[in-house]
Parts: C-alpha cells; structure tokens; sequence
C-alpha cells in the first residue's frame, strides 16, 4: 500500500508500506478514505517529537472504511463508513472507565504520561497513522463510530480531532454567561474553540494571531474580536487595556509548541530542540488573563521541560486546565450542533491534495502558503 | 482611573449575542456540558466488552517505559528498534524514567543518529533520497511562496527565522561533508609525518 513516510526532519515522502493486518482480537483495518494534516503534525514534521523514526506514517485525523475487522469485533462490519478519534484507547482501564479516553493506560507501552495516539511517534505509542490507504485501528468496538448517514465526510474528518478539540478546550475554560475568552492562535483548532466559547455564553470573543488570513477567518467563522500581535510592541499590554486593566476571564492556548511572537523562546524549541515547546502563547495567556481566571491549554508541547511562567500563573491564583481532547466524548453534542446548523466544521478546510502530493502539502502547510488553514489529503484513486 | 467591583464596560446583553451569534448559549449550563464532569465513572459508556483486553502477541521484545509494570496489553508494532539507533533507543528506556531529561535527550539523539542511517541505508541500497521531492519545496512556486509573505501578508513573524530551515535542512549533508573533509585531512597529514627511512 501507499503510505506517507516520515524521513528526518522537514522531509516525508510516499512509499509503498507493507499493509496493516489484525493483531489483536479487537482491531480493524481501514481503508482511508480523507485524512487531514493537523498543526500538531508540524512538531514531528519539524523533528521535535523524542522517537519518531524514520518510516513513520503521521496522521491522526481520518475516515474510512472497514476493510477487515479481528474475532471479537461487534460493532462494526466490513464496509462501514467510519470516523476515527485520534486517541487510541481500551475503554475498560482506571482512565477509560473514568471518561479520560485520551489518557488510556493500557495502549501505550513507551510512557505513562500520554495515552495512545495515530500516527504521532513512538512516544504515544508507535502505531502508524492515517495518510496511508489502509490503518490498523486498535479497539475498533471502543474507539471509531458510523459517520450518521446524514453527515457530510469533511466535518466527520474535522471531529476526529480538531474540532473536538477546540470544543473540549472551551470547556476546560469553565466559560459562564458574559465571560471575556481570549483565544491565543487563529488555527483550526482555535477558531474551533472561539466559535465554541459562543455557545457557553462568551460575552466577548478576542482572537489574537500573527496571520490576517487567519484573523480575517476568525471574524467571519467565529465572530471574533480580532488582534494582530506583530502591530503591538506587547501584546500583554494591549490586551489589558481592551479588557478595562482587568484582563479576560479565560485565556485558551490553541498554538503549543511552535508558537511565536518570542524569537529566542522559538529558535530554542522549535529549531534546536533545546525545551519541549515554546510557551509564548502560553505566557501571554498566562499574563493576559485576569487574577482568579482559567487558563485552557489545548496547544500541544512536548515532554521535556518549558519556560513556563508559573510564578505569574501562581501570583494571580489562577486555575490551568488542559488534556489531549477526549474526542469521542464530544462526539453527540457535537452532531447536535452541526445538524442544528450552528456549526460546520469543514468550512475550514481550504486544501484537498491527494496522497501523492502530501510533501508539498505540509511544506505548504509549514510555511503558511496561499492562505492556508486545513489541508485535506485524499488516497490517489479517489 | 478607579478600580472598582464591577467591570466599567459590560458586554452586550445575553438578547443581542443570540441574534448575532449562530448558536450562542446553546450550551449555557456548564453542569450539562459532554466534559463536566471531567472524571464521570461509568465504565459501559465506552462500549468495552471485557474487564481486561487480550494481550497483543509480543513478536519481538517490545521496548516500554519503565514506569509501566510491563508491555501494556496493546501496542503498535510500527518500525521496531533497529541499528544502532535503535541500541540508544533501548538503553534510554531501560535505564531512564520519563521524569529524567537524559530519557528524553537520548531519544532525540537516537532520532538523529537513525536519520544518518538511514540515508546511508539508502544510498547503499542505489535508492538515494530525493531532497527537492522529500522536502515539497516546489510548494513554493504552486502555492505562491512570495505572494503568500509579501503584500497584505508581510506582517508576519514567521519570516524572522524561515531562512534557518534550509540550513537545519542541508546540516546532516553539510556536517557530514565537514567530517569528511577532516577525515581526508588527517589522513593526509598522517602520510605526511611518516618518517622517512635513512638510506
């Protein structure tokens, strides 16, 4: 079969892979059929995920069909048409049975500190992911769902992970009627969280980013208040004096690891490896937001130590929240939604390059190209 | 200016955000909300049919992190240790916890010494790699590499430190000729200072 594989930083490539096969009394084999490149795709993209071989297939967000499923399979049948949650979980461990589906312990050998995830490293598990035609899906009875016949496939991709995400980051802001929720980064997942933070009763939407595509994207996707930080010498600053001295109720970091804004906190994170993530956004969220306020943390860093601002963090009281998304838990309220039209998530998708074609995608999606905000990849024979 | 209890300018009423906003307060009550509360024991909402999953057959001794008790019931099975790489890969994990910052360094070496592999690997193996493909530099002139950083797009920051990349690209070539040009020097120094024989 056809795979993305991952070649050393800034480098991937297609080639023929040996196909997935059951390993497990409980896995299914799916015949992708859209995946999507993620932001957080760019940190192994870019070398800073600890063990991602060479080989790698990356993809995390995908939906197929059941092409084979194991033994004890009774869920799902061959020729389903399936959406994926990124995380990868038993269903049945301590976490599982308490809802934190993205902290499964049971699935991911190589660390206790992360559960089980697609396509993104050995440090969450070593399984391939979705830019390939066919995927081994772990726990097929717990993890994937039938898309709804009414469901359109590009917001089934979209749920799988980003959307979910920016729901689920909302949330862990703790949103209340007339709350001011900042956003820090205009990507997928942050529009996803803005547009969310509406639903929870924000009283004022802030997104702040360096990219006017992207602003201009969270004015009319999300409705949002938006501020361009590279036209402010401190952006800190100025979001202070918009939120009378106070600073906003909730601040939710949709950027992580890659952010900038901090050349020195960028180059030491995400050029030479030096700390898991540069913490920018977090740091301004940190500092943007008011003392007794909730910090939502959805950007994804990783597991070695960054300059984070906790003494600020401390100093005002504030309460920091944040999780890989537990995907499948949004997954009702969230068709609710969309079927009530008050969201459509693959109005973000900008892109559709088939599979052949995806190192020019995420070099695309790396540098910021021609507007770009969600790529979709589809197998070359679709 | 007076700090006071209340904010001095109030956000729009409740009225005027739900004529505007698609949606707005359609998930109001944060005690109905799918993530409150965040621990909810219920263990039949995940649909898992067994108390404990079978065990994935080990093929082959399967890496884990040393907090683990052991190799967790599933786990991927892609690209398994290999190389030398791979022996830094499995010294890291049977010696160092999570909690230790050599764990996570080790890995990231051993992901750099695999990427030297490999592309001796290949080379060996006559299929060379393909930078201008690998890299989908030619992205650069389909999806307007200039149009998307000038004009209405110069502001970005980003563009402060894009031109590192292509060297972060070219350092494994570039240190590798550097290692080579040192190693052709020695050399040549060594034959050099080989003393020469009294007739």
């Amino acid at each position: 079969m056809k795979a993305m594989t991952y070649r050393g930083p800034y480098r991937v490539r297609v080639q023929e892979k040996d196909e997935p096969r059951i390993e497990h009394p409980n896995d299914a084999v799916v015949r992708m059929t859209k995946a999507s490149i993620c932001g957080s795709d760019l940190h192994l993209y870019h070398g800073m995920m600890p063990d991602t071989r060479i080989g790698h297939t990356f993809g995390h967000e995908f939906i197929g069909v059941v092409e084979q499923v194991g033994p004890s399979v009774q869920r799902l049948q061959r020729g389903d048409r399936v959406m994926v949650p990124f995380n990868i979980y038993c269903g049945s461990c301590w976490f599982c049975a308490r809802g934190l589906y993205s902290n499964c312990h049971n699935v991911n050998p190589n660390a206790t500190a992360v559960g089980g995830i697609y396509g993104y490293s050995h440090t969450t598990g070593g399984y391939d992911g979705g830019q390939a035609e066919l995927v081994r899906v772990p726990f097929a009875d717990v993890g994937p769902s039938v898309i709804p016949e009414w469901m359109d496939d590009e917001d089934a991709l979209m749920l799988t992970d980003a959307c979910s995400t920016g729901y689920f980051g909302a949330q862990l802001g703790d949103i209340v009627e007339g709350d001011i929720v900042l956003v820090l980064g205009a990507g997928p997942v942050g529009l996803y969280a803005a547009k969310s933070a509406w639903f929870m009763g924000a009283g004022r939407v802030i997104v702040i980013d360096h990219l006017d595509y992207r602003l201009e994207r969270a004015r009319t996707f999300a409705h949002a208040e938006t501020y361009n930080f590279a036209e402010y010498d401190d952006i800190v600053v100025h979001m202070k004096k918009i939120t009378d001295h106070l600073g906003a109720d909730v601040a939710i970091d949709c950027v992580g690891a890659e952010a900038d804004g901090n050349l020195i906190q960028h180059l030491a994170a995400a050029k030479f490896t030096l700390q898991g993530g540069s913490p920018t956004a977090l740091n301004w969220a940190i500092d943007s937001v008011r003392k007794g306020g909730t910090v939502s943390v959805m950007g994804a860093y990783g597991p070695i130590f960054s300059a984070v601002k906790f003494g600020d963090a401390l100093n005002k009281g504030l309460t920091l929240r944040m999780n890989q998304a537990p995907v499948k838990r949004q997954w009702p309220r969230l068709f609710e939604h969309i079927r009530n039209g008050h969201l459509k998530p693959s109005e973000l998708i900008t892109h559709r390059i088939p599979l052949e074609h995806i190192a020019e995608g995420y070099h695309m999606f790396s540098a910021k190209l021609d507007d770009c905000m969600k790529i979709v990849v589809v197998p070359d024979a679709a | 200016m007076a700090y006071t209890a209340h904010r001095p300018h109030p956000n729009p009423p409740a009225e005027e955000l739900r004529a505007r906003i698609p949606g707005w307060g359609v998930d109001l009550d944060p005690a109905d909300r799918p993530s409150t509360p965040m621990l909810r024991f219920d263990p039949e909402a995940s649909g898992a049919h067994w108390e404990l999953p079978d065990r994935q057959p080990e093929e082959r001794p399967r890496e884990h992190s040393i907090e683990h008790a052991g190799v967790t019931p599933v786990f991927g099975t892609a690209q398994p240790l290999h190389g030398v790489s791979g022996a830094i890969r499995r010294y890291s994990y049977e010696r160092f916890s999570e909690a230790r910052a050599a764990h996570w360094l080790l890995l990231i070496a051993a992901d750099r010494v695999e990427f030297a592999e490999s592309r001796v690997t290949a080379l060996l193996q006559g299929r060379p790699d393909n930078p201008i493909s690998e890299t989908g530099i030619r992205a650069e002139l389909k999806y307007g590499g200039i149009r998307s950083r000038t004009g209405r797009n110069a502001r970005r920051v980003d563009t402060a430190h894009t031109w590192i990349d292509p060297f972060l690209v070219a350092a494994p070539w570039l240190g590798g000729a550097a290692l080579a040009l040192a190693g052709r020097s020695v050399l040549r120094r060594t034959t050099r200072r080989r003393p020469q024989r009294a007739s």
